[in-house]
């Protein structure tokens, strides 16, 4: 189990992570999520040893900031994968086997490459392999150690998005097949939802909210959390009491959250209408909410201008701030 | 087509002026060799090589070169390491420092080397002088600097994240370097191993004053056959020896030699903060400034010694001609050395701006990359080709009409520039190649035109490098020995000519004034050097 307590990295005096705590039990993913610049890779440099760190880092119980990166036997995953360019796939992944002289390392190579649907690439170079067959390679030499933690930074960002959703998928099936307990760091709160069973989101390079990725979904700590982690909107006082149906502070409303419905009780005007592949997305100017964002079926396109009835789905809005949020 | 065209004419100028002053004369030596009496007589040529001196001769220059190569690359890897990847206080004034030997007059070298090693000298008891250990030393102590600058310079551009991967996979800093940072450095290693091996095997002053007449190199035994012996036929021999055994070595080197991708941002990694297992490097470091300054120092304080005491007498005496043994005052030779550089430096400057932007520019088509990389080669043939030749060349091909140059002011500083000519190429060409030519395009496509593109992309960019590069063949004409020994009339002569003398001229006060005059060489060529590293370029003294 991986316990931070208080840690905090300085890059000539100016703070870039402030006394983040986190902890991650064994077997789990903990996504750590945030907007680009607010100190998600530097933690996870610090948490591998590649930046010095204030505070503590442990693994069940032990302090390992003193430890040198090598020793921590935390695997580390680079954004572009960092495979060695002078070296075979098959013996970037048997790099780590090979350090430790580990015993049969072409059967076990051969089965990682299999774990992550490579067969047949151990004698390739890397600049020979697309962007996503690097990152499996890159993943398959990480897991490679069995590592107690895999650190992903960014692990997908470098795809095309086509790609990135069917590698999201992949890497949640490899890491929960190998029981591999693994920090991940992204902007991307789908790729966190895929692959993530715990989420930690940052900004600031503090941790502004952390716990199970649904419970953190459910209900965002703040306004900007919301914003964040994909709702359109957030409503406040009045607005978000009509919303809602009942009394709340603030309520964040995904896009879907108000659909064309004759029968709903929210009456406004449309202000704008775009269709996508899927559905028309409207912007309608509601009485008591002023504008929100809304959708419609492909086949009920409104004109603009047009008076519309909007129906609420409860289950895609969030109370903001319900659940006492933090670092806690 | 047109613009191959346009290439060859741009190349003409740099392939005109590497004609007429190095194919020529080299060439003209050549000739000597082959047709002794005007009839083609190729037998003499393979009769000198032949003799057991010849082999002798060819052996130790081979063996001395490599040991000097090895000690060279052991000694600057570390030092290449703690200065561009360390926060170590002063690292800019150390680098410098250690850039200091490779300019310094050869001369100077031998003599700092000769009064450190020698009887009376400091380590004058452990009877290496005159040996080929002296010898290997002296090569190192000018060489090292190579490698720590052209390693140092690929070490700092080196992506530090392989290594932190590594790291992550549970590789020690010992395993690190051995499977991820060597193997990326290896070009640069293999190719500053290369250019050191080339300079060793052409060195001529260092040979020269620490040799004696026991040990000789190709180089000195071609200036022995034709000043000495006038066995012009034996000089044209090992001449031709030595170019065949160059041009192979420079066409492995050019193989051997990275070409960072330009349109790859190369990004410097900041230097870390050092920490305690960095001890062994930065000892290494601080050892190998303690070995290059110990010759230097010695010689400084051997010129402060008249007799057995304290003095400047030294340095006053180098206002007079040293009892006669100069024509001219050492202050006088000293004005002569720097004009004599003013002009060798734009010389070359012009020469070596026009070589980097023919050969820089993105090629279009194979026949054009296939001319720019002859072309690339061609004017990188200066570095390898024994001054000695090239001075004597010049002596017996440019005198007569229509180049009858011998009386002129500016033979001695055009061939100084032919020998700094490659070092502003290989300072300028890595900047100029460096620059994204989407960066030209984006300018042109806004409206500028080819002179503005150059303004304002090239321009800003090159500056630097250019103004380094200066400095640099400033600094290397004011010590260039082989050439200038051959070429510089007694009343014109540049101080490391006069040193030369002053060494061989018998009585103390002579040799008192040559540690003088190479302090005072020495110092100027540091200043230079120092202000030239304040300008941070990478690529300076890299190769």
């Amino acid at each position: 189990m991986l316990s931070l307590t208080d840690v905090s990295v300085a890059y000539d005096g100016v703070p870039a992570v402030r006394d983040v705590t986190l902890d991650l039990p064994d077997g789990r993913v903990l996504a750590v999520l945030g907007p680009s610049g607010c100190g998600k890779s530097t933690l996870l440099r610090a948490v591998a040893g590649l930046e010095p760190a204030g505070g503590t880092i442990a693994w069940d119980g032990n302090d390992v900031g003193r430890t040198p990166t090598h020793k921590r036997g935390f695997a580390l995953m680079f954004q572009d994968g960092q495979l060695f360019g002078h070296l075979t796939v098959a013996r970037n992944v048997g790099y780590a086997l090979k350090l430790r002289r580990a015993p049969d390392t072409a059967r076990r190579v051969e089965e990682l490459l299999a774990l992550v649907g490579l067969e047949g690439y151990a004698d390739r170079m890397p600049t020979t392999l697309s962007g996503g067959e690097r990152q499996r390679v890159a993943l398959a030499r990480a897991l490679a150690v069995q590592p107690r933690l895999l650190l992903l930074d960014e692990p997908l960002s470098a795809l095309d998005a086509g790609l990135r959703e069917r590698l999201a998928v992949d890497l949640r099936r490899i890491l929960r097949e190998a029981g591999t307990t693994a920090l991940m760091v992204t902007h991307d709160h789908e790729e966190a939802f895929t692959v993530a069973d715990r989420l930690a989101v940052m900004r600031g390079g503090r941790v502004v909210q952390q716990g199970a990725i649904d419970e953190v979904w459910r209900a965002p700590a703040d306004r900007d959390t919301a914003l964040f982690l994909g709702y359109a909107r957030v409503l406040e006082g009045a607005a978000a009491e009509l919303v809602l149906g009942r009394p709340a502070p603030a309520v964040a409303v995904r896009r879907s959250a108000l659909v064309l419905d004759e029968a709903g009780r929210l009456a406004g005007t449309v202000r704008a209408a775009r269709a996508t592949p899927t559905q028309v997305r409207l912007v309608v100017d509601v009485a008591g909410l002023g504008e929100v964002d809304a959708v419609a079926p492909l086949d009920r396109r409104p004109a603009l201008g047009a008076d519309v009835r909007l129906a609420v789905d409860r289950s895609r809005l969030a109370v903001v701030g319900a659940v006492a949020g933090g670092a806690s | 087509m047109r613009r191959t065209l346009a290439l060859l004419g741009l190349a003409l100028g740099p392939v005109l002026v590497l004609g007429v002053f190095f194919v020529l004369p080299v060439a003209g030596m050549v000739a000597r060799g082959f047709w002794p009496d005007g009839a083609f007589d190729p037998g003499g040529v393979l009769e000198v090589l032949t003799r057991p001196r010849t082999g002798r001769v060819v052996w130790f220059t081979l063996w001395s070169s490599a040991v000097a190569t090895a000690v060279s690359v052991l000694l600057g890897l570390p030092a290449a390491y703690a200065l561009h990847r360390l926060d170590l206080p002063l690292r800019r004034v150390v680098r410098a420092a250690l850039l200091v030997p490779f300019v310094l007059p050869t001369v100077v070298v031998g003599v700092a080397f000769r009064q450190l090693l020698g009887e009376a000298g400091p380590l004058g008891g452990l009877g290496l002088d005159g040996t080929p250990v002296a010898i290997v030393a002296g090569l190192a102590f000018f060489n090292v600097a190579v490698v720590i600058r052209s390693v140092g310079a690929a070490w700092e551009g080196l992506d530090p994240r392989p290594a932190e991967a590594a790291a992550a996979l549970g590789a020690s800093p010992a395993q690190v370097l051995r499977t991820v940072t060597l193997p990326a450095l290896r070009p640069a290693i293999v190719s500053a191993a290369s250019v050191v091996f080339l300079f060793c095997a052409t060195s001529f002053g260092v040979v020269l004053t620490l040799g004696g007449l026991r040990y000789a190199s190709v180089e000195t035994e071609i200036y022995l056959l034709t000043t000495n012996l006038l066995d012009l036929q034996a000089a044209a021999a090992l001449s031709v020896v030595q170019l065949v055994a160059i041009t192979a070595l420079l066409a492995l080197a050019a193989r051997l030699r990275t070409v960072p991708d330009p349109a790859v941002d190369r990004r410097t990694a900041r230097p870390r903060a050092v920490r305690r297992s960095d001890w062994p490097q930065v000892t290494a470091t601080l050892a190998l400034l303690a070995l290059v300054a110990a010759p230097i120092a010695t010689l400084v304080v051997g010129s402060l010694r008249v007799g057995d005491e304290w003095s400047l007498g030294n340095y006053r005496a180098l206002q007079t001609t040293g009892e006669g043994a100069l024509l001219v005052p050492v202050t006088e030779a000293l004005v002569t050395s720097l004009r004599t550089a003013v002009d060798a430096t734009w010389m070359a400057l012009l020469l070596g701006l026009v070589v980097a932007v023919v050969v820089t520019r993105r090629s279009r088509t194979p026949g054009e990359r296939r001319v720019r990389s002859v072309l690339d080669g061609f004017f990188m043939l200066p570095l390898g080709v024994s001054a000695v030749t090239l001075g004597f060349g010049f002596l017996i091909t440019l005198d007569r009409p229509p180049l009858d140059l011998r009386d002129s002011a500016l033979l001695v500083p055009v061939a100084q520039a032919l020998v700094a000519l490659p070092l502003v190429v290989r300072t300028i060409v890595p900047v100029l190649g460096g620059i994204d030519d989407r960066q030209r395009q984006a300018a042109a496509s806004l409206g500028a035109g080819s002179l503005r593109t150059l303004a304002t992309v090239d321009l800003p960019v090159v500056w630097r490098p250019l103004l380094a590069a200066a400095g640099f063949a400033f600094a290397a004409s004011l010590g260039e020995f082989g050439a200038t020994a051959f070429l510089a009339r007694e009343d014109r002569a540049t101080v490391p000519v006069v040193i030369f003398r002053l060494i061989g001229s018998p009585g103390a006060m002579g040799y008192g004034m040559a540690l003088a005059a190479s302090v005072v060489l020495a110092a100027t060529t540091a200043v230079v050097m120092l202000a030239v590293e304040r300008l941070r370029v990478p690529s300076l003294g890299a190769f």
